[in-house]
């Protein structure tokens, strides 16, 4: 039975807004790219107009915690929770923002087929996705087993963006009327290999609240 | 309730007052009658059949008195004290020893003068003398120097001895620096309290030291000394005189201003030792 | 220095080397022993008839053996206590009193009482009123001559009681510093129910509970990442 009720009470809703705002990063993710598949430019829109619900949250919790640490004293455990969240949020927002961008070059070729059909692109989103899911999960239940290919999924990622790249060069030398729809595309790929070191990111840091050790997943 | 704290506050200040009152009663029945029989030669010269002549001897002998009592009684009190205080465990024994000294306090003075008179005059063979009064004396007031060393001694605050122990010193360093440089004060006011009592006591002293009218001067210990207390119950008892009903009172003021200016370079010692203690200017 | 004892009351089982020139803090809830603890490195824990088991070594030498000297053992091992308790003489009695109940001649005194007072950071605040009687200094000021008389017999270890829990921020902010000075030339071990303050001020710190040591390590560890569920539980407020 705590004896600092507020405090330990005020620690927790952190980590509750805090998953929420990792939840909401991980919704834009997936909006976006449906949005993508779908050339659907409504949807879009409404994940821009989202993120300012996002960015409002991300102040909104960094002034908290730097309330808690001012006010609380926190120690061990609460204070690298603090801390990861302190720093998560960025690495949410970041994601949410590049999200923004995919939604915005959704909007600008939603009314133009695709130069060639999408297959790595919603593969590259897949792992993101997945490795946001498992970053949230692993926050909630403090267990990093899932964290520990991080590092090869993110290379993956690179590896598809790689892919990308080449497919969409040769279709822009192929066929030049198409190099404004393939250079789009081609940014997609680059925020979403973004995303994903965002990702890696986010884990190291779950990976310091739980274990209390640093290590960089690249 | 305003009024009853009043009320209160009046009742109590008239009691002060009946009590002052008293005092200076007494005090000013004595001066006005003694004053007269106060002089030089009074003060200086000694008595010359019974109430002429002056109280010098007997000055000299109740301060005389008092030394040896205070000799004996002092050193003695401030031992057991430090003794009871700082070494005895705390069991019945020590409870028991506590009491018994305690006791002392309540025996009549008729009965210590007694206890003087076949101990140390008789037995021990001091005869009737300055040592033997002022022992018998010093018995007397032994319960107050013990028992206000040891009040004094117990209130000195633990910390004291727990910061000098843990910078090394022994108890006895401990006991001598610090505890009984504190107590003083305490101890003083406990000495002056016997003081009181024994330039008083006139019964021990009939009974030990000499008959009061001595018109010789002590030339060792071994000699009778004369006293200011037996010199007025002799006068009182058998003069009929109005020379020696004015010597009488005499003595009396004698003794009472005697008393007054001991307390007095007593009291003023102590104050100036407290301020001393806790934190006047330069000490 | 190892300690183990194994009282009923009090400490039971607790082994810790304290560091040399480092300041060590023992923490926990009230009654978890840490006075108890440190008032055995220095034998005042006879003073409550308290028995031990076990030894304390310093320099290799149990303190609890027979033939060991307390008196020599105090001057080595130096106490500040939790209410500051300087004697109720002037400043320049209080420094010298250690020195002089060890025998120093009063003629060397004069330097003894400047340097202590130096290095307890309160000469220059007294050095024209060292005749002044102690009592009638601030709190502050009386706590750093209780360190000035501590120092002034030479010690090897100081320990402190709670220094700064009868003292204002100001005055807890200025001995805190003044202990990380002093840690260069003496051991420190601190006894603080202030976590705050140990993990401010420490290099080392110990977790008591009930009686028995729960925790030691490096300060940083302890406040960053506990080993022990109930050392967490104490430092976060999960419970008291």
């Amino acid at each position: 039975m705590p004896i600092r009720k507020e405090y330990v009470a005020e620690v927790q809703k952190l980590k509750t807004d805090t998953f929420r705002m990792g939840e909401l990063s991980k919704g834009a993710l997936e909006n976006v790219i449906t949005a993508l598949r779908q050339r659907d430019a409504e949807l879009a829109s409404k994940v821009l107009k989202d993120n300012v619900v996002i960015d409002k949250l991300e102040f909104d919790i960094e002034g908290r915690c730097m309330n808690l640490i001012a006010l609380q004293q926190p120690m061990a455990i609460d204070l690298r929770t603090i801390g990861t969240c302190l720093k998560i949020i960025t690495d949410f927002d970041r994601i949410s923002d590049l999200a923004g961008n995919i939604a915005e070059i959704v909007i600008q070729i939603a009314d133009e087929p695709f130069c060639k059909p999408l297959i790595d692109i919603p593969r590259m989103a897949e792992i993101a996705q997945a490795m946001i899911a498992d970053c949230l999960d692993a926050f909630e239940n403090q267990s990093i087993d899932k964290l520990c290919d991080f590092s090869e999924r993110d290379d993956l990622i690179d590896g598809l963006l790689d892919q990308v790249r080449r497919e969409l060069l040769t279709v822009m030398i192929e066929r030049p009327k198409t190099i404004t729809n393939a250079s789009h595309l081609l940014f997609v790929g680059l925020h979403l290999e973004r995303i994903g070191d965002h990702a890696c990111n986010i884990a190291s840091r779950i990976i310091y609240m739980v274990t209390g050790k640093r290590q960089k997943l690249e | 309730m305003n009024v009853k704290e009043k009320l209160v506050t009046a009742g109590l200040c008239t009691t002060a007052l009946i009590s002052l009152v008293i005092l200076f009663i007494v005090v000013g029945y004595i001066f006005v009658n003694g004053i007269g029989a106060i002089s030089l030669e009074f003060l200086l010269e000694s008595p010359y059949r019974f109430e002429q002549g002056g109280i010098f001897p007997q000055i000299i002998g109740s301060l005389c008195l008092v030394a040896v009592c205070l000799l004996f009684a002092v050193p003695l009190g401030i031992a057991s004290a430090i003794y009871l205080a700082e070494y005895a465990p705390d069991n019945v024994v020590t409870g028991s020893v506590r009491f018994f000294v305690g006791c002392l306090a309540g025996i009549p003075s008729i009965v210590i003068g007694l206890f003087g008179l076949v101990f140390l005059v008789y037995y021990l063979g001091f005869g009737i003398s300055m040592l033997s009064g002022g022992l018998a004396l010093g018995v007397m007031i032994l319960p107050w120097t013990v028992r206000a060393s040891e009040e004094a001694i117990k209130t000195v605050p633990q910390a004291y001895r727990e910061a000098s122990l843990a910078l090394g010193a022994t108890k006895l360093q401990t006991i001598r620096s610090v505890v009984l440089k504190s107590a003083y004060p305490g101890i003083i006011t406990g000495v002056l309290l016997g003081v009181g009592k024994a330039i008083g006591e006139t019964a021990v002293v009939l009974l030990t030291a000499g008959s009061g009218l001595e018109s010789f001067l002590p030339r060792s210990v071994f000699d009778p000394v004369g006293s200011l207390p037996v010199y007025v119950y002799m006068l009182a008892t058998q003069g009929h005189t109005s020379a020696a009903f004015a010597a009488t009172f005499g003595a009396s003021l004698v003794l009472i201003a005697l008393f007054l200016s001991i307390s007095v370079f007593a009291l003023v010692l102590r104050n100036r030792y407290i301020k001393r203690m806790t934190g006047g200017r330069r000490g | 220095m190892y300690y183990r004892d194994g009282t009923v009351h009090g400490l039971k089982d607790v082994s810790i080397k304290i560091a040399a020139n480092k300041i060590t803090a023992l923490i926990g809830p009230s009654g978890c022993g840490k006075t108890t603890f440190l008032r055995s490195l220095n034998r005042m824990n006879e003073l409550k008839g308290a028995t031990t088991k076990g030894e304390v070594l310093l320099d290799g030498k149990n303190i609890y053996d027979g033939k060991e000297d307390v008196i020599q053992l105090r001057k080595r091992v130096g106490m500040v206590f939790q209410q500051p308790n300087p004697f109720p003489m002037s400043i320049y009695d209080n420094v010298a009193y250690g020195p002089r109940i060890h025998g120093q001649r009063n003629k060397n005194l004069d330097a003894v009482v400047e340097e202590s007072l130096k290095k307890a950071a309160l000469w220059d605040e007294v050095n024209d009123r060292l005749g002044e009687n102690a009592l009638g200094f601030s709190g502050g000021q009386q706590q750093r001559l209780c360190i000035a008389r501590a120092l002034a017999v030479n010690p090897e270890v100081i320990l402190f009681d709670e220094p700064c829990s009868a003292l204002d921020p100001i005055s807890t902010a200025r001995i805190e510093e003044l202990l990380k000075e002093l840690k260069r030339d003496y051991t420190i071990v601190i006894v603080t129910h202030n976590m705050q303050q140990a993990a401010r001020t420490s290099d080392f710190t110990a977790f008591f509970l009930m009686g028995e040591l729960i925790e030691f390590g490096e300060t940083k560890k302890i406040f960053e990442r506990p080993k022990d569920k109930r050392t967490e539980d104490y430092i976060t407020g999960r419970f008291g």
